[in-house]
C-alpha cells in the first residue's frame, strides 16, 4: 500500500529530468541529493549535541 | 642463559614489529573508552556512518553474488536486496561526502595528519570506481548503456588501454573483488590512522593546546 502510494507520488518510470544552466546541465535527482546533503551539514554543525546523556 | 634467550627474542622480526605496533596504537588508544570534549557535535559522527553504510554495501553484495543475476532481476526478494544495495550505496556517499566537508573545513590534515586525510582522499576515488563498475555490472539495459557510453571517457582519459567498460568479466571482477577489496583495506589503514593521531581539534582552540585524544587533561576528563 505504502509502496504503491510512494511510487504515484515519484514516478520514476520516465526520463530523468534535467535543469540546463549555460553549460552546466544536472539532472533534477542530482540536485536534490545534493540540497539534501547541505542541509543535513548544516543541521549537523547547528543542531546541539546532548552532551549530559553521551558525553561527560 | 636466560639474558641471552630473551635478547634473542627481543631481537626477532615477530617481537620487534610487534614492538612497534603497540608502541603506534597500544590497546586503550586503538579502542579508547573516552572521547575528547570537543567531539560532542553531529559534524563527527559522519565518518561512522560512512563506515555502516559500506557495512552494508558489503553485506547486500555479498548476498547478491551469492544469488546471481537472475535471482536480483526475478524474484521479489532479489529485488529488495538488489535495491538495498544500491540504496546503502547512496547512503555511504552521501554520508562520505558530508564526512569530507566537514573534514574540509576543520583541516583535518593539521598535526601531521597528512596521510590521515590522503588514505581518505584515496578511499574516496576507489569507491568511485566501485560505484562505476557496480553500475555496468547490472546487467540490464541501463548498464549496457552506461558502458558505451563511458568507454569513449575512459578512452579519452588514455586508460582505455586497461579499463574496458565493455568487458563484462572485467568490470564485474574489478567490482566484486579488487575494488572492494581496496576499499575496505583502505579504510581500515585510515580508522588506523585516525586512532594513531587522534582526531583533529577545532580550529578556534587550537591555539590553547586542546588535549588530544589519549593525552587528555584532567580537565578536559570533568
Amino acid at each position: 500500500m505504502t509502496v504503491s502510494f510512494l511510487a504515484a507520488l515519484i514516478n520514476l518510470d520516465k526520463p530523468g529530468v534535467f535543469l540546463h544552466w549555460g553549460v552546466i546541465q544536472i539532472s533534477l535527482a542530482n540536485v536534490i541529493v545534493i540540497g539534501l546533503m547541505v542541509a543535513v551539514f548544516l543541521l549537523a554543525i547547528f543542531i546541539p549535541f546532548d552532551r549530559k546523556s553521551r558525553r561527560r | 642463559m636466560l639474558g641471552q634467550e630473551e635478547a634473542e627474542l627481543a631481537r626477532q622480526w615477530t617481537g620487534r614489529i610487534r614492538r612497534r605496533l603497540v608502541d603506534a596504537l597500544p590497546p586503550d588508544k586503538l579502542l579508547p573508552d573516552r572521547q575528547p570534549s570537543y567531539l560532542s557535535s553531529w559534524i563527527y559522527i559522519f565518518g561512522a556512518l560512512t563506515i555502516g553504510g559500506l557495512a552494508l554495501v558489503i553485506l547486500t553484495g555479498t548476498v547478491l553474488a551469492l544469488e546471481g543475476p537472475q535471482w536480483w532481476h526475478v524474484s521479489s526478494i532479489g529485488l529488495f536486496v538488489n535495491s538495498m544495495h544500491l540504496w546503502s550505496v547512496e547512503f555511504f556517499f552521501f554520508f562520505m561526502v558530508i564526512h569530507l566537508w566537514g573534514k574540509f573545513f576543520m583541516a583535518a590534515w593539521r598535526g601531521n595528519r597528512q596521510l590521515t586525510w590522503m588514505t581518505g582522499v584515496v578511499t574516496f576515488f576507489f569507491s568511485i570506481g566501485a560505484g562505476f563498475t557496480g553500475y555496468v555490472s547490472q546487467t540490464n539495459f541501463d548498464s549496457q548503456w552506461i558502458a558505451t557510453q563511458a568507454k569513449d571517457g575512459i578512452n579519452a582519459t588514455g586508460a582505455g588501454a586497461f579499463v574496458n567498460a565493455l568487458n563484462f568479466g572485467q568490470m564485474l571482477m574489478w567490482h566484486i573483488v579488487l575494488l572492494p577489496a581496496a576499499v575496505v583495506a583502505l579504510t581500515g589503514l585510515h580508522i588506523l590512522m585516525v586512532r594513531h593521531k587522534g582526531i583533529v581539534t577545532p580550529i578556534e582552540v587550537n591555539g590553547t593546546k586542546v588535549p588530544h585524544q589519549g593525552a587528555q587533561s584532567e580537565s578536559d576528563r570533568s
